[in-house]
């Protein structure tokens, strides 16, 4: 009880600074922790332990809206609350966590900024003139601001990796398939990953260890048996062997972010690991493929969004076609219409094999690329992102500009391997840089062990944002 | 890039001022992803999905759904009529 109290008090003040909450849900918390605490028993590391999660998520009831004005009644017809659970918040239900409502996300998680919510933008709680980073800004701005313990997240291009990487938390992109996407409202199929946000690595280890497993209703979930991540922990890196890949370290990159990752390679020889240089040669195709494949699965994934069975509604359509193309043309924003469009187009005849086509056989050499690279070595180093968090309206006539802010992150899901974001120091402006750890597929284990590795040999006193 | 047939195909409807802006905008990232051009992929098979599963197959039996047939239809913003959600005729109006 004292803990969701806590995180409710604390809600109230700093979110009015910076906007991670878009619901919160707070009666029902403190109702569920009375439960908990009427019950007295806490067989779970988790039980009782209050999070936030992402706005796609679908919890019986709790409106979820993916930040979409075509998920809100505002201006006619129904706000969604979804009359089923998510499987992930379904698991954390059945361990006792607490869920306090819902984070702020990109429309539709379309974005690297958290700046395409219909809610407003989310501020980053270091500098709040700047981003969170996107998609998941609200769920990584609230774990480093201390509104919740942990949070929920989804990854497809990067939106648990990079808002990690410029709030100054811990979050992890799972091999697509570890954890279940069911309830989960999706943006493109065969990229998206569910995830969660922790301050630390044990944290972060505890609640994969949780929501992780084959789910029969995702059938794109894995068989295989869910380690208990945790116990992993604490084991020596020595020999192992880590890999720096020099297609990203590029020029234009912020000085300060180079300086932070390569000091942590330093690190990890210290304690004993292998540093050898490595190649992902088709890196700078990544962001190319990944705006082909991405917008095409938007196309069809968005199509479920026509006023009928939720959502946005409209009274003078003249009929179904017209209707249809009302709902969606107010409830979609800017950048969901684009992707729509971009994806209507890559797919349609004509153009489908010079675009989609071709985008999925150069997928394939991205995922050669690594599972090449994994021979040689056992994890992957890299920054999150070229720069630390830009300001809020950077790129706000440039979604090309936006989109290449992914650079570091889109090849990773087309490869399907997993990836963990740590805070490995800070700017000269005191902003958070974001190091990635890169594994092979089913290799969160080793990801885990290694960030926790390198989080003991750098604990200095850890430092908090001032709001 | 036929903006116009490419919203209607995705039934959206885009205003003459969106038309120019998202035209220069959709252009500039159709430039930036023929980059791909550049590859030679005749040798290479697409890669449509990761998991390495096919076909996940259940028994064909019926389960008891989380979401009864009232929460389901309760969540539409249109006229529920004998357990159906009325919607416009897709015809013309005359």
């Amino acid at each position: 009880m004292e803990l969701v109290r806590s995180c409710l008090e604390r809600m109230e003040k700093v979110d009015p600074n910076i906007h991670a909450v878009v619901f919160q849900n707070g009666e029902e918390a403190l109702k569920k922790a009375k439960e908990i605490d009427a019950k007295g028993v806490f067989d779970h590391p988790l039980t009782g332990i209050p999070y936030l999660t992402k706005d796609v998520f679908c919890e019986k009831g709790v409106p979820t809206t993916a930040c979409s004005n075509i998920l809100r009644g505002e201006k006619g017809g129904k706000t969604y609350r979804p009359p089923y659970d998510s499987t992930t918040t379904k698991r954390l239900k059945a361990v006792g966590a607490i869920s306090l409502g819902k984070s702020n996300t990109d429309e539709f998680t379309m974005g690297a900024s958290t700046e395409t919510s219909c809610y407003g933008p989310t501020r980053n709680p270091w500098d709040v003139t700047r981003v969170a980073g996107g998609s998941s800004g609200g769920s990584a701005a609230a774990v480093a601001a201390d509104e919740c313990l942990f949070a929920l997240g989804t990854d497809t291009g990067g939106s648990i990796r990079q808002p990690a990487g410029f709030c100054g938390c811990v979050g992890i992109r799972p091999t697509y398939g570890r954890t279940s996407r069911y309830g989960v409202m999706s943006m493109a199929s065969s990229l998206d990953t569910i995830g969660p946000f922790a301050k630390n690595v044990a944290d972060l280890a505890l609640v994969l260890s949780a929501i992780a497993g084959r789910d029969a209703y995702d059938a794109t979930t894995a068989d295989s048996p869910v380690p208990d991540y945790r116990s992993s922990l604490g084991t020596t890196v020595k020999g192992l062997n880590v890999g720096i890949p020099k297609e990203y370290f590029i020029s234009g990159m912020d000085p300060d972010v180079e300086q932070r990752v390569r000091e942590a390679a330093k690190t990890f020889e210290e304690l004993g690991a292998n540093i050898k240089s490595v190649s992902l040669p088709h890196t700078k195709y990544a962001v190319a493929t990944y705006y082909i494949i991405v917008p095409s699965e938007v196309s069809s994934n968005m199509a479920r969004y026509d006023g009928i069975r939720f959502g946005h509604s409209v009274t003078d359509a003249r009929n179904l076609t017209s209707y249809y193309e009302r709902v969606r043309s107010e409830g979609f924003g800017a950048e969901v219409k684009r992707r729509i469009m971009i994806g209507t187009f890559a797919l349609s005849a004509g153009y489908y094999d010079a675009y989609y086509r071709k985008a999925q056989k150069v997928r394939t050499l991205l995922k050669r690329d690594f599972e090449e690279a994994f021979r040689e070595v056992d994890i992957i180093l890299s920054p999150v992102s070229p720069t630390p968090a830009f300001k809020i309206g950077a790129h706000a006539d440039d979604p090309l500009a936006m989109y290449l802010e992914d650079i570091f992150m889109c090849a990773q899901p087309l490869a399907g391997i997993p990836g963990l974001s740590l805070p490995c120091g800070f700017s000269k402006e005191n902003l958070p840089i974001g190091l990635q750890i890169m594994g092979p597929q089913w290799g969160e284990e080793l990801l885990l062990r290694a960030g926790h590795a390198y989080e003991m040999a750098t604990m200095n006193v850890k430092p908090k944002p001032v709001l | 890039m036929d903006i116009a047939h490419i919203a209607k195909l995705a039934r959206l409807k885009i205003s003459e001022q969106e038309v120019a802006k998202f035209t220069k905008e959709l252009s500039a990232i159709l430039e930036y992803v023929n980059i791909l051009s550049e590859l030679d992929t005749s040798d290479v098979q697409p890669t449509a999905q990761v998991t390495g599963i096919t076909n996940v197959l259940r028994k064909d039996e019926v389960r008891a759904s989380e979401a009864s047939k009232e929460d389901l239809l309760g969540c539409s913003p249109l006229p529920i009529v004998n357990d159906q959600i009325e919607t416009l005729s897709a015809h013309e109006k005359s």
